[in-house]
């Protein structure tokens, strides 16, 4: 909403405020000021000049010489190239010395050898924004309609000296859309008394319920309709103030008596629409909802396809007008109109805004029914517009208003404590500070012992509930002037829970372990979705996506993990390590999707790289592995977390291992596939996923100190020389199972393969350290365990021992 | 025979003197001090000498011993310590060389922002709560005041998934999630960070998925006061001491009154500048006291209770915190903005 600081102060004085103080105020009392705009964009010394001569210039078609008045003892000879300039014309002069918008300084200048001492302005030159500028001056210079004197200051008659406020208003206060809402509410934040037009009519002896009838099929939908005759209209252009208000508010002036709608609009807050009488089709209104697929071409010229949702005004056949939202093109005011017939109408709200919501069609009127406008100013409003009908356009208004529907409804009372506002504030306002801020809005009330007994006007439809009280009250003693405290309540532990503790700890680990967090988009591609498995679940698809690439709710974090590598990749940072922790989305069976929230890892390039000592450590399975088994220790469970030779489409077949939690497949680990790779434009490239939830939920023993070692305990290496394909996992499976309980560690610490090993051979060292907590161990405690190892393996896999 | 011994001392020590290396003086010290040294020998001669002068010589001959023992020990000494100093000489190394670097990564610097409020308020007694990111149209909007039609939800034009469920449109949700656990015993006191989606097209300052944390507090006698208290002492914490708020009236279908928090502008303190649109004052979060119909629906009494409730946005938060200018680095990932965030 834009308002003009020159118009509102018709109804309230300004005074003693600058724009931008008002702008301050107001956006402290609850309605946002967004900006400040002066209409003035730099203009100095534009005055009004009157056109004594013109003639063509003898050297130039285009060009004309006019010797203007501009108020100084000489008229001054202008060249001015505007088709529509013409001998008698009061315009608008940049004299020479003067500045236009843009800092363009007018000079004596000579055209074609003919003198020119200044500039006969457009509007557009006078920064007034094409789209506001009536179409008879859109090609040309700006002529003024109204009578003026040369030499005056020209802004002053264009209201370009004036400010205009943009108000941002939160849906709760369309009392704010018009002029007089402002008014009350300018008012009550300057504690200022305010005067609102009140429209005099004379009205003609011929009666409208002759001219027209009006019928309502629904009054729920309906609540009130009143059509108003004006006979004898002449449609002309609107007076120069007229012209202003609309322009300053961003409405493009058409002809009086659609500007007068439009300023109505404006001014009380209520739509009108005004019908051409001869064109409407019948002497009969009735208002009902349209039938499913009757057509109407609405006022910008497009077929409009109804449906019985939709509610329509007809000449009793056909429909004239979408209700609330546009009018129709048959019926619309046209240069020949002399009769109108003036709908003023309370329509519901939530059948404006679906009519809007189908057609697509947002009007200045359908913004204001959607959010609700005042019952009670439906017919001030149309009287207002019938009287400037009278004035500006010549016409009669006829007797009476054809109508259906209750005029006026009550105002509601709504109640409230001072010690309530008190309580629910934390602030000590007095009873005669709140009996103040009551008069200041403008709401009558009774009070009996600081209960007050609130009228809420009809204008104010926002205001239901005692708290909306508070409100009102709250805002205007200033919030400013509320104290700041600390709540009184109990206290209250602020506490992680087990989950978030564990949730921090694994991401501290994951960058203490050279990862940088990611977080990427949950809305993913089809294709993204099932990119890790061709088995995906069904879909969790969006019903009306934005777009394709954002259309279903990932099941893995890892494309879009991988498409951060690329981009990366791409700009040429190479060495790449990210995590990321987030939901995933699985279909459940029930009204939500099951979310499950996963850890995922990608690295590639370097991991480790300190290059003037030569150490440069890529990324590898090892060190993927190794992060993840380092979590499983940090979180207790090393000895639960496991990793199982898989095989997965998208990774690398001989490189892939699934994650384990006691034994139950919770993730991923592994090489991307080489095909995948060159696929994505990515090198060498490891990934895993797991679920986190499962991971950080599972029941951890309480850490519990044990004994530090009293006795010396016995290491034993050995060398295992086994088939290649065997697994070291496997081998040390044994190895403790046989091993006793005295063999306390086994490490793994050669992988060889090579010369001096049969093809097809490897060989494993391990370190097997035996203890005995009791009493240092005897050399035959530790010969007889050691051999039963060395018996099971080369019973098992043919292990033979390495010399 | 005591000439003899003075020239072998005096020869001994010159020889000392002379010696360049610890082989040397080895050698020297067997040579003279040796069982088949001189000294030794002359001592074996000593029997021919009168009894008066073989105490005297034998005096003369330790003498010259010590002497020449005490002299290797110090010319030991002193090469050893050459010796030391030549190592550690050798030893040397360019300090000025670049550590090797403990390569770690850091939090992505929306996490940053939320752990750092997030411990905030954990200080101030609150807990955090999460909860679904796909809910149903109850939670989101209905249990929030916000009845299908109304015109406020044009607000925030959503991503439905079916005609019920929808990607949340703020944390909101789980303040009825969490009261109606409550069966209206308060107190609450959570803060819900989480994700949030939106219908906008991703541009330098929309993004279709953001950031949101939610507060929410219930119980006897909470204020709007507390209200300003608590995000007073939000404000110094993240944006610095010095920091003012204000409060300004707003609208949310889910609080009455509603307000608006706004800062004193932290690059200009408050004169005015590009970041403040030159109004001194930078807008924050919205909050208000929490709806008698949020309450009700939720199962507490508002005759009996009051609460208060603010929401915001951890990317505004830190595109003012750290200048930020495009809300999309932040779901980019590029190594080199993530990577910014690393020191405190
Ligand atoms: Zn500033």
């Amino acid at each position: 909403m834009l308002v003009s600081l020159n118009w509102l102060s018709q109804y309230v004085d300004l005074e003693g405020y600058s724009a931008d103080e008002l702008a301050e105020l107001i956006t402290k009392g609850g309605i946002e000021v967004e900006t400040v705009e002066s209409l003035n964009k730099g203009i100095k010394g534009v005055v009004i000049g009157h056109v004594l001569e013109c003639v063509g210039h003898p050297d130039a078609d285009k060009l004309s010489v006019c010797k203007v008045d501009i108020g100084e003892e000489e008229p001054v000879q202008i060249i001015c190239g505007a088709a529509n300039i013409a001998k008698g014309q009061y315009v608008a002069v940049a004299k020479v010395g003067a500045v236009l918008p843009g800092n363009f300084k007018i000079k004596k200048a000579k055209l074609r050898g003919e003198p020119s001492h200044g500039m006969i302005c457009s509007l557009q030159e006078l920064g007034i924004e094409s789209k506001l500028v009536q179409k008879e001056y859109a090609e040309g210079i700006f002529v003024f309609s109204d009578e003026v004197t040369p030499g005056e200051d020209a802004l002053e008659y264009l209201n370009l000296n004036d400010n205009v406020l943009e108000l941002g208003l939160t849906p709760n206060r369309a009392d704010a859309m018009n002029m007089i809402g402002i008014a009350y509410e300018v008012g009550a934040v300057l504690n200022r008394p305010i005067s609102l037009p009140s429209p005099e009519l004379v009205r003609s002896e011929e009666n409208a319920e002759d001219y027209v009838s009006v019928r309502v099929e629904n009054e729920e939908n309906t609540p009130y309709y009143g059509a108003t005759i004006i006979k004898d209209i002449t449609v002309k252009p609107s007076p120069q103030w007229l012209v202003n208000r609309l322009v300053s508010a961003g409405i493009r002036p058409i002809n009086n008596v659609v500007d007068i709608t439009n300023f109505v609009l404006l001014e009380y807050g209520q739509p009108l629409h005004a019908f051409d009488y001869d064109r409407f089709g019948s002497k009969e209104v009735v208002v009902r909802r349209a039938n499913q697929g009757e057509k109407i071409v609405t006022l910008d010229d497009t077929e409009r396809t109804l449906s019985s949702d939709h509610l329509v005004i007809t000449n009793g056949t056909n429909p004239v007008a979408v209700a609330g939202v546009m009018g129709g093109a048959d019926s619309e005011v046209q240069q020949d109109t002399t009769t109108v017939l003036l709908e003023a109408a309370y329509f519901n709200s939530k059948l404006v805004r679906k009519s809007s919501k189908d057609l697509g069609l947002r009007s200045d009127s359908s913004a204001r029914f959607e959010k609700g406008i005042d019952r009670n100013r439906v017919v001030p409003a149309s009287e207002r517009a019938a009287q400037l009908m009278q004035e500006l356009a010549g016409g009669t208004v006829l007797r009476g208003v054809s109508e259906q529907g209750a005029r006026h409804i009550e105002a509601k009372d709504v109640t409230v404590e001072v010690s309530r506002i008190n309580q629910v504030l934390g602030t000590e306002i007095s009873e005669s500070d709140v009996a103040a801020i009551f008069d200041r809005l403008q709401f009558s009330y009774k009070n009996f012992g600081g209960t007050f007994t609130v009228q809420v006007p009809p204008r104010r439809p926002d205001i239901t509930i005692t708290e909306d009280l508070i409100e009102e009250v709250g805002r205007l003693y200033g919030y400013d002037n509320v104290p700041a405290t600390l709540p009184i309540t109990e206290s209250t532990p602020g506490q992680l829970t087990d989950f978030q503790l564990k949730r921090r700890r694994v991401r501290r680990l994951l960058e203490g372990a050279g990862l940088y967090q990611a977080v990427t988009y949950s809305l993913t591609s089809p294709a993204k979705r099932v990119f890790f498995s061709d088995e995906s679940p069904e879909a969790i698809r969006l019903a009306m996506p934005m777009s394709e690439e954002r259309s279903e709710l990932r099941t893995s974090l890892l494309p879009h993990l991988l498409e951060a590598a690329q981009y990366n990749i791409n700009r040429q940072l190479e060495n790449l390590a990210f995590y990321e922790t987030a939901s995933v989305f699985l279909p459940s069976g029930s009204d939500l999707p099951e979310e499950q929230e996963h850890l995922a890892g990608v690295m590639t390039g370097l991991w480790q790289e300190h290059p003037w000592q030569k150490e440069k450590k890529p990324a590898d399975f090892f060190v993927i592995k190794g992060i993840v088994e380092e979590i499983a220790e940090d979180l207790g469970l090393e000895d639960r977390l496991t990793f199982v030779r898989a095989e997965e489409p998208k990774l690398h077949p001989g490189r892939t291992a699934a994650i384990q939690l006691d034994g139950e497949l919770i993730g991923y680990i592994g090489q991307l596939h080489p095909e995948v790779e060159k696929e994505l434009d990515l090198p060498e490239t490891y990934v895993f996923e797991l679920n986190l939830e499962k991971v950080l939920k599972a029941n951890v023993a309480h850490l519990k100190y044990a004994k530090l070692p009293r006795f010396p305990s016995v290491t034993r290496d050995v060398a295992l020389v086994v088939d290649e394909t065997l697994e070291a996992a496997e081998v040390k499976r044994v190895i403790k199972e046989v091993g006793g309980d005295k063999l306390v560690d086994i490490n793994l610490f050669d992988v060889y393969q090579g010369e001096h090993l049969e093809d097809g051979k490897k060989s494993l060292a391990f370190s097997l350290r035996y203890y005995n907590p009791e009493q240092t161990l005897t050399e035959e405690e530790v010969k007889n365990a050691h051999d039963r190892v060395l018996q099971a393996v080369e019973e098992q896999f043919g292990a033979a021992l390495r010399s | 025979m005591q000439e003899r011994l003075q020239t072998l001392k005096e020869e001994a020590l010159t020889q000392i003197e002379a010696a360049s290396s610890m082989k040397e003086l080895q050698d020297i010290r067997v040579a003279y001090l040796g069982k088949k040294g001189p000294i030794t020998e002359i001592l074996r001669g000593m029997g021919k000498l009168s009894a008066e002068e073989r105490p005297k010589m034998g005096q003369l001959a330790n003498d010259i011993r010590a002497a020449i023992s005490e002299k290797l020990d110090e010319k030991t000494q002193v090469m050893e310590k050459a010796a030391v100093e030549e190592k550690l000489k050798e030893e040397t190394i360019d300090i000025t060389l670049p550590g090797r670097p403990v390569k770690k990564g850091n939090h992505h610097p929306l996490t940053r922002v939320i752990e750092e409020i997030e411990d905030l308020f954990l200080g101030m007694g609150f807990s955090i709560a999460e909860g679904p990111e796909v809910e149903t149209d109850y939670y989101n909007f209905e249990a929030l005041n916000l009845p299908k039609d109304h015109p406020a939800r044009d607000m925030q034009d959503s991503f439905y998934v079916t005609e019920e469920t929808l990607l949340r449109t703020h944390t909101s949700p789980m303040q009825a999630r969490t009261m109606e656990k409550l069966n209206g015993e308060g107190p609450v006191k959570i803060i819900v960070p989480g994700k949030v989606y939106r219908r906008d097209t991703d541009d330098a300052t929309h993004s279709h998925q953001f950031m949101q944390i939610e507060g929410l507090m219930v119980g006897e006698d909470v204020r709007m006061s507390d209200l300003k208290g608590v995000l007073q002492s939000f404000a110094k914490k993240m944006f610095g001491e010095e920091r003012e708020i204000r409060l300004r009236p707003s609208f949310f279908p889910f609080t009455e009154p509603s307000v608006e928090m706004d800062i004193s502008c932290f690059n200009c303190g408050g004169s005015g500048c590009s970041v403040c649109k030159s109004t001194g004052w930078i807008e924050i979060l919205g909050g208000g006291m929490v709806h008698p119909n949020v309450l009700r629906m939720s199962g507490f009494d508002p005759e009996k209770v009051t609460g208060f409730a603010f929401g915001m946005g951890p990317e505004r938060i830190a595109m003012l915190k750290y200048g930020i200018d495009d809300i999309r680095h932040f779901y980019t990932n590029d190594s080199r903005f993530i990577k910014q965030f690393k020191h405190i």
